[in-house]
């Protein structure tokens, strides 16, 4: 019960009070330019879910019985990030073979999100925290799912502004990001939610 | 002369007219998550400007030998080596920006700035040219962070590189060291730079490609590359 406690609370945390675009400002740039239109940020956010998972799970094992023992620790960044691109590679590859309607879904972004800072900023938050490997991995759930929620709820508002007479050097990305602002203060209101259910 | 002139404007570019954050806006999650104080925003942007600079040269000098198909691999790997190197220096020498930085220090590796750079100039160019580019566009990131920390610090805070500034005026508006405050700042400050120009920088159109120098390139900035591929 007690783990299941934990669980919980990482996920709540990393979905929601911490969120990773809103409040870590990770993975901002996709969150800036590909929230546009509704299908393509729920098709980013679930690619970026599925990536994040499978990095930590690479990760995590790499770092702690690899690296770690041998004193390699200082080179997390370079392998983190070859593992990462290769991963992201070979799944595609793996996915365009055997698995047609997930590549047709998730395809295009895949190979973009190699380089996107939130996936490989959650794997070296994972070690700075000294989370197991199943809070690691539930960590990089909640982390995706709180990038998808923020990319669905600002597809929403990227769609309502689309109507709305800005000032002249307001139009275009000054507008986005304060709408961005507006949006990361409404998130504000989560803080200390977990804290309050969970411990 | 005509070659000083031409390193020269490869120099300044990058300061003002195709100034990376504030023109091209690359890098916005650096420029965001470290600028709650002016400090550490300077800190940031030298630390990007090294690493820029020495990616740079190491790329134009090796641009004959990487095979044209592995480059981006090649290019991750060199400007990881060089983040490595500048976060153990950074710990030994400059342990409190070294914390203050933090996780961003290693994201400079995912930084779509220098990927950019390395695309676009590094590997077609001189080293001495590219050199010269790294350090204008180094140093254009390094002063719109010097400016949004500074704004953020004023007000959030109401100090300036801790030196209290507010005290007797107002009381610090908290919320502009916070997260909002990032992006709201840094709104208002491209808003600016957009009405100071007067679309005599150059014309970036809404996120689209046309105007992305990495677009190529460049898997961090995944919003040009996703509606490219949209498009497709």
């Amino acid at each position: 019960m007690e783990i299941f406690k934990n669980m919980m609370y990482i996920l709540m945390t990393s979905a929601i009070v911490e969120n990773v675009v809103l409040a870590k400002f990770l993975g901002c740039c996709p969150f800036l330019g590909v929230s546009k239109k509704l299908d393509s940020a729920v098709g980013m956010s679930s690619a970026v879910i599925f990536v994040m998972i499978m990095a930590t799970a690479v990760t995590w094992p790499i770092y702690t019985f690899m690296l770690e023992p041998n004193g390699l620790g200082y080179l997390q960044t370079i392998v983190f990030i070859l593992v990462i691109a290769a991963l992201v590679q070979l799944v595609e590859f793996i996915m365009k073979k055997y698995m047609k309607p997930l590549y047709q879904a998730l395809g295009v972004y895949l190979p973009l999100i190699t380089t996107n800072c939130a996936v490989l900023g959650l794997t070296l938050l994972n070690l700075e925290n000294h989370y197991g490997f199943l809070e690691s991995l539930v960590n990089a759930l909640g982390s995706g799912i709180g990038f998808m929620i923020a990319m669905v709820l600002f597809a929403g508002v990227r769609g309502k502004m689309e109507s709305c007479d800005f000032p002249e050097s307001f139009k275009g990305i000054p507008s986005t990001l304060i709408a961005a602002s507006i949006v990361s203060m409404s998130f504000m209101g989560f803080a200390d939610v977990a804290n309050g259910i969970f411990r | 002369m005509d070659k000083e002139k031409i390193s020269l404007s490869v120099l300044t570019k990058g300061i003002i007219k195709e100034n990376p954050v504030l023109v091209l806006i690359l890098g916005t999650c650096p420029t965001l998550a470290v600028t709650t104080l002016a400090v550490n925003g300077i800190g940031m942007g030298l630390a990007a400007t090294f690493v820029l600079v020495c990616s740079n040269i190491v790329i134009s000098l090796l641009k004959n030998v990487i095979p044209d198909k592995v480059r981006i691999p090649c290019y991750i790997v060199i400007i990881a080596g060089f983040v490595t190197i500048l976060s153990s220096l950074l710990e030994a020498f400059f342990p409190s920006i070294y914390s203050a930085l933090g996780l961003f220090l290693q994201l400079i590796v995912v930084n779509c700035i220098i990927l950019g750079r390395a695309e676009m100039f590094a590997s077609k160019n001189g080293v001495v040219a590219s050199a010269l580019d790294g350090l204008g566009m180094g140093l254009g990131f390094t002063l719109a962070l010097l400016m949004i920390g500074s704004i953020r610090e004023i007000l959030g805070a109401g100090t300036w590189f801790g030196i209290p500034l507010t005290v007797n005026l107002f009381s610090p508006i908290s919320i502009f060291i916070l997260a909002p405050g990032g992006f709201f700042v840094y709104g208002c400050v491209i808003a600016l730079v957009n009405k100071l120009t007067k679309g005599r920088a150059i014309k970036k159109k809404d996120f689209s490609c046309e105007g992305c120098p990495s677009a190529g390139a460049c898997g961090s900035c995944s919003g040009c590359s996703a509606e490219k591929g949209e498009n497709k």
